[in-house]
């Protein structure tokens, strides 16, 4: 059951994305920023997370689910460090995978290169 | 011809984009990738990860195989069909940092891949810590501004 | 003296040539060798890359491959040619100026986006009319990989194209022109092209910004030369693409020119459908490689006798275009003849 709602959800939701994108014109780039604002916004508001435990991976995978670990990971630091945790907070739930692709990244640049 | 009537007309003959298949590949596509991205979460916590621990180690093999279609060059082609199906979920976010990397090789590890790495995602980045931390500052806010 | 001055105006641009364009030389990628003119070029390079480490020094290769082979084709040494005018999309158009460097010739870099083929092929033209030279060569390149790098994303990045989006023809072409009585062709006129902006935006749709500055071009050669658009068995554009050529046949209809099958498009010409490139070809070297393969023999023949080339270039630039600037465009047109 979780396997056939991460595919609904997370496939609704890259749906969603690309309609938006071919209706406004915006270019990928905006329609990917402008989606992890999205998800940081619903988390604020405390609607992600439900979501979340409903829909698995299918809100988590996608990035609207980045911008939800963001928030996440700040409100929880919130308490114990009050304002530091503003500046520090989003990045330990995020960390991992930012600094995943930026080790991979390198790893890739160094053995391969760009083809057709 | 008036440059405004010229526009309309540009407008109205333009071929138009298949939204409707394009929104179909991108629901299989991206549909699929978090279709893996649960059964990976699912493999980590039978091996023992709970419900909170489970998140980084999910993302890091998402990312690692996005780089890895990245680097074998297939994830550019799923993203051809799959469109925003390929570009929202994390192995998208993987690729928009591998691609560059490996594109900018030619101009040096430093101005190059180094400083170029996050051409592509660092809007993601720099605006998502943005609305955090503007999120962040109304429940701080909430909170009395405390401790 | 109005009379005088009102002609002059009407013929602005306008220039009378005299120059026998005599042999051409076409170098493609696999890719264009897959398409419907795939037979007709000169050579094709096995990979995309020419043996090169980087896209920017294989269109180098693409270049000087093209040039190499027209002077072996004519028995023209490098050292016999008075001028190498050529251009291309890269940065300072570095492509023409290092391959220069590696030729020894004396050289004119200019450029005009996409249309710099035609740019290439009046400036030529003219030094050979005009007495000042005897051997001159004209020659653009392009390559689908290095302007991809350039103009939009690295190329392992996921994007979906759009279907107005247009492909970057890889190869080289060069042409070179003198006083022979004998050759493929003669350069009679040519026009050359006002910038023209009609406020449009979208760089995945050039051909729509192009094709009011091929209209422009058009009409005005027509009516400087007294012709009409039935004079000629050929108007070929250079990459206005499938997406543009409609838009050019409305504005040539509204000044009453309805050219129909005459009218034919190089960006369409190069590539097959079931190549997947959207609305076409595009590219300096796009138009350069259609002319070259496929029309200067017919014009050699005699199959064809009056042709009138137009290449179209986008003259935008990734900055212009993230700072939210239109698209000017330019055309610029070349009559050629054949020779009896």
């Amino acid at each position: 059951m979780s396997y056939l709602l991460a595919f609904l959800i997370g496939g609704a939701l890259c749906l969603v994305a690309q309609i938006v994108m071919d209706l406004t014109r915006a270019t990928p780039a905006v329609i990917l920023a402008g989606s992890v604002m999205l998800g940081a916004i619903a988390a604020g508001f405390g609607i992600y997370e439900p979501f979340a435990r409903i829909a698995g991976a299918g809100a988590t995978v996608p990035l609207p689910g980045f911008g939800f670990s963001l928030v996440s990971g700040l409100i929880k630091e919130l308490p114990k460090e009050g304002w530091v945790a503003l500046f520090s907070g989003a990045f330990k739930a995020t960390g991992a995978g930012i600094k995943a692709a930026l080790i991979f990244g390198l790893l890739a640049s160094f053995v391969t290169r760009a083809r057709a | 011809m008036e440059p405004k009537e010229y526009r309309q007309r540009v407008k109205r003959l333009e071929k138009p984009r298949p939204i409707v298949r394009n929104a179909f590949w991108a629901f299989v596509v991206g549909g699929t990738i978090c279709l893996i991205g649960q059964l990976v979460q699912s493999g980590l916590m039978a091996i023992g990860y709970n419900q909170e621990t489970v998140k980084a180690p999910t993302s890091i093999i998402m990312v690692f195989l996005g780089a890895v279609g990245t680097a074998f060059g297939f994830y550019d082609r799923i993203a051809k069909l799959g469109g925003m199906g390929a570009n929202l979920p994390i192995t998208g976010f993987s690729n928009a940092v591998v691609a560059p990397a490996m594109e900018f090789k030619q101009e040096g590890p430093i101005m190059g891949t180094g400083a170029r790495i996050f051409q592509v995602a660092g809007p993601v980045i720099a605006y998502g810590l943005l609305a955090a931390f503007a999120v962040g500052i109304v429940r701080y806010a909430i909170m009395g501004f405390k401790p | 003296m109005s009379v005088e001055t009102s002609r002059e105006i009407r013929k602005r641009g306008h220039l009378r040539l005299d120059a026998t364009l005599a042999e051409a030389a076409t170098v493609v990628g696999p890719f264009e060798a897959q398409g419907p003119l795939g037979h007709l070029f000169d050579r094709v390079v096995q990979d995309e890359l020419c043996g090169e480490q980087s896209y920017e020094r294989a269109e180098r290769c693409l270049m000087r491959g093209a040039v190499d082979l027209v002077l072996d084709r004519t028995g023209v040494s490098a050292s016999d040619v008075d001028i190498l005018f050529g251009g291309d999309l890269l940065d300072q158009i570095t492509t023409t100026n290092f391959a220069g460097r590696d030729l020894g010739v004396p050289l004119v870099g200019v450029y005009s986006a996409c249309a710099t083929t035609s740019e290439a092929l009046l400036l030529a033209g003219l030094a050979v009319t005009s007495g000042a030279a005897d051997t001159v060569l004209a020659a653009t390149a392009s390559h689908h990989l290095s302007a991809e790098r350039q103009y939009r994303y690295p190329l392992e990045l996921g994007v979906q194209r759009v279907p107005t989006a247009q492909w970057t023809a890889t190869g080289g072409a060069a042409f070179l022109l003198n006083r022979a009585e004998r050759g493929a062709a003669r350069l009679v006129a040519a026009t050359v092209g006002s910038v023209q902006d009609y406020g449009l935006k979208d760089p995945s749709n050039m051909g729509a910004a192009m094709a009011p500055a091929a209209a422009d071009t058009i009409l005005r050669h027509l009516r400087a030369r007294g012709q009409t658009s039935r004079d000629y068995d050929l108007i070929l554009t250079g990459d206005l693409a499938r997406s543009g050529l409609p838009l050019l046949e409305e504005l040539l209809a509204e000044e009453r020119e309805h050219p129909d099958h005459r009218l034919q498009d190089a960006g369409i010409l190069l590539y097959a459908k079931a190549q997947d490139v959207h609305a076409g070809g595009s590219g300096a070297v796009c138009s350069a490689l259609v002319l070259a393969s496929l029309v200067l023999p017919r014009l050699r023949s005699g199959a064809m006798r009056r042709v009138l080339l137009v290449a179209t270039g986008s003259l935008h630039s990734p900055r212009s275009y993230q700072q939210g600037e239109t698209i000017p465009a330019v055309a610029h047109a070349v009559e050629m003849e054949a020779i009896t």
